[in-house]
């Protein structure tokens, strides 16, 4: 493991909500080396995209409060005026958004979109430009780049813009590039496809990569550490490895417990109870979790839960994770798979 | 492109037939002629030579070979004589087209120069004062009649002021074609031009406000922010092209409007143009110039659909036609 590229110390994003400020991003801290990937997991709405945001600094600032440290190349990027903020963004952070649908300009050339982060960050002829625009979309495995380059992004399939879409984030080789759910508005063919691009990429490129998604498979391909949010917080982290091998947290244990590949036909599917709080109605008091998982005893809970370090690397929160079991006698209440 | 103008252009042959027909039967179906508003308050015509008179015309021919002169005639440039201005109805429409072309062109010139700038503040700086105002002045020009505020502007700037003149193209007794003559139309212009544009902007203005409300939420615009392009690029090359897509599509009808002419203003300023004559025809039974005026602005409506589509065909790359 490199040296830290990003490293994020209590992070607070709150949104402003009828004029009051409700955290989506809940005192969240985190560290992405050189040539390291880490996965950041949950449910929608856990706060996942709004922590990519916060770094990018592309929330609204009229709604959004922004609290805590992001700091990047020696500076924090949370402070940065907008103006100095534009000479990071796009050329030191690339970032990968969710539909390659809307992602891009309809009325401007695929040549002309990947070229806009060059104009503001490199001196570069126009040649110059152009060639490297060619090479970019190579890279991302476009074959008739020629074509391509004068394109419209209508005149392109789903998976063809979110390779155009990559190729704008690594236009001016980022040392971060965050990639908010790459795959999630693609199906399943083309998901694996940009997959092995983002894999491809990541040995080539070296830079620190902030990957999120809630797809558990991409996880267990691309990164080195995960991070599992709930409800704003981080309440798992570990080595991937470590992590698949011995979750602890009940929540990243349900995860894991409802992806379907693991169980046998006609068994049923595992479903969390449920739904995430939304941020108005959330009780940010004790384990944020519990309310999903009612028949754990209260006092296994911490009041003030904690991130602690249960394995070297490996550090989970809240102490309900020790005695935690699933509740097998329940189990006619839920969902059947249909075989 | 060339082959889609063709063919739209095929398709406006019956789509103007169909006008034609339809113009024409609703004039026939007006209670009198030109005859008898022409000799009806004249005591020394009897209805005996009425009768002769619309016998020479063809008036009392069938509907259908009345129709057919008509449209053979139309098809020449040739629509017949006014009876109330004694000559021909194309010369007359001639003499005023470019009055009207004046005054519109004027307006819509004038309408964008206003609304576009307000609409961008507006949609850019939302909630702002600024937006307030504006969105204020928005509700104001929609509400606003046009005869009534047309008439307050000639009220105050032409009667009180004395600024501008009350009426007319052009003085009286100036040369055609020098610079005096020139000058002297300008300021003929000013008045109405100005309050037809003043009250003309609400539509460029509400679109564009809300369209660019609307892109700024847009992903790509994100994407832009991610790349670290300058706001203020952001709006011009990402946001405002975008935006002003339906102002450019809407573009083609305006220019239907330039020809049809605003009948109100040229009436209150009476300015000799198309609207003012059109009225001064219907009010005076002219029907022949009434269908020629009805025939060209329907014409107008056809050709300004189809400018619409080459605008926007032009300005966004997801409809391009080949």
């Amino acid at each position: 493991m490199g040296n830290p590229v990003l490293e994020i110390a209590n992070l607070r994003t709150s949104f402003s909500i009828k004029g009051n400020y409700h955290a989506a991003v809940d005192d969240v801290s985190l560290t992405v080396h050189e040539n390291e990937v880490v996965a950041i997991v949950g449910e929608s709405g856990c706060g996942k995209s709004a922590l990519a945001l916060s770094v990018m600094g592309l929330h609204n600032l009229k709604t959004t409060k922004l609290e805590g440290q992001v700091n990047f190349k020696g500076q924090n990027l949370l402070n940065l005026p907008v103006s100095k903020l534009n000479k990071v963004r796009g050329r030191d952070v690339g970032m990968i958004f969710q539909d390659p649908m809307t992602a891009l300009n309809p009325l401007a050339t695929v040549g002309r979109q990947i070229e806009e982060p060059m104009d503001y960050h490199m001196k570069l002829s126009r040649g110059a430009k152009k060639k490297r625009v060619l090479d970019l979309l190579r890279r991302v495995g476009i074959k008739n780049e020629q074509r391509v380059f004068k394109q419209y992004p209508h005149e392109l399939s789903g998976g063809m813009r979110q390779r155009i879409v990559i190729a704008i984030a690594l236009a001016c080789d980022p040392v971060l590039l965050i990639a908010d759910e790459p795959t999630t508005a693609l199906d399943v063919t083309i998901q694996a496809q940009i997959m092995d691009l983002m894999k491809d990429l990541q040995n080539q490129i070296k830079s620190g990569i902030i990957l999120i998604t809630h797809d558990l498979g991409v996880v267990a391909e691309m990164a080195d550490r995960v991070a599992v949010m709930y409800a704003g917080e981080i309440v798992e982290i570990a080595e991937v490895r470590e992590l698949f091998a011995n979750p602890l947290h009940p929540y990243t244990r349900s995860l894991l417990n409802s992806i379907p590949a693991n169980m046998k036909a006609k068994e049923k599917l595992h479903v969390i109870e449920g739904i995430v709080p939304s941020i108005q109605n959330l009780d940010r008091t004790g384990c944020r979790f519990a309310p999903r998982i009612k028949w754990i005893a209260e006092e296994e809970h911490e009041m003030n839960p904690q991130l602690h370090e249960a394995e070297p690397g490996h550090f989970v929160r809240c102490s309900c994770y020790k005695n935690f079991h699933f509740p097998e006698e329940r189990v006619g209440a839920e969902t059947y798979v249909t075989t | 492109m060339l082959k889609f103008i063709l063919r739209r252009t095929l398709i406006m042959i019956p789509q103007l037939l169909v006008l034609s027909l339809i113009i024409f039967l609703l004039a026939k179906a007006m209670p009198g002629d030109a005859v008898t508003s022409s000799f009806m308050s004249n005591p020394n015509v009897t209805p005996e030579q009425m009768e002769k008179m619309r016998e020479k015309l063809g008036l009392n021919d069938s509907w259908y070979v009345q129709y057919g002169h008509w449209v053979g005639n139309a098809v020449q440039g040739d629509f017949g004589q006014s009876f109330t201005h004694k000559q021909p109805v194309t010369s007359l429409l001639a003499g005023r087209v470019g009055n009207t072309l004046l005054l519109s062109t004027g307006i819509l010139i004038v309408t964008y120069i206003i609304a576009i700038p307000l609409g961008i503040i507006a949609g850019r700086w939302t909630d702002s004062w600024a937006d307030k105002l504006i969105v204020t002045y928005n509700y104001f020009a929609f509400a606003t009649p046009l005869f009534v505020f047309s008439l307050l502007m000639l009220f105050l700037f032409s009667f009180i002021l004395g600024w501008t003149p009350i009426g007319g193209s052009v003085d009286i007794r100036i040369e055609t074609g020098s610079f005096d003559y020139i000058v002297s139309k300008v300021k003929h212009l000013i008045l109405p031009v100005m309050s037809g544009a003043l009250l003309a902007t609400f539509g460029t203005i509400q679109y564009l406000r809300n369209d660019i409300i609307d892109t700024k939420l847009k992903d790509f615009v994100k994407t832009a922010r991610a790349k670290g392009v300058p706001e203020s690029k952001v709006y011009t090359r990402h946001i405002l092209r975008n935006s002003l897509l339906p102002i450019a599509a809407f573009l083609g009808y305006e220019i239907t409007g330039l020809i049809a002419g605003s009948i109100f203003l040229e009436m209150i300023f009476s300015y000799p143009g198309l609207g003012q004559l059109f009225i001064q025809s219907v009010m005076g039974r002219d029907f022949t110039v009434v269908t020629a005026l009805v025939m060209i602005s329907g014409t107008a409506a056809i050709v300004g659909t189809m400018l619409s589509d080459i605008i926007l065909s032009i300005v966004d790359p997801r409809i391009r036609i080949d």
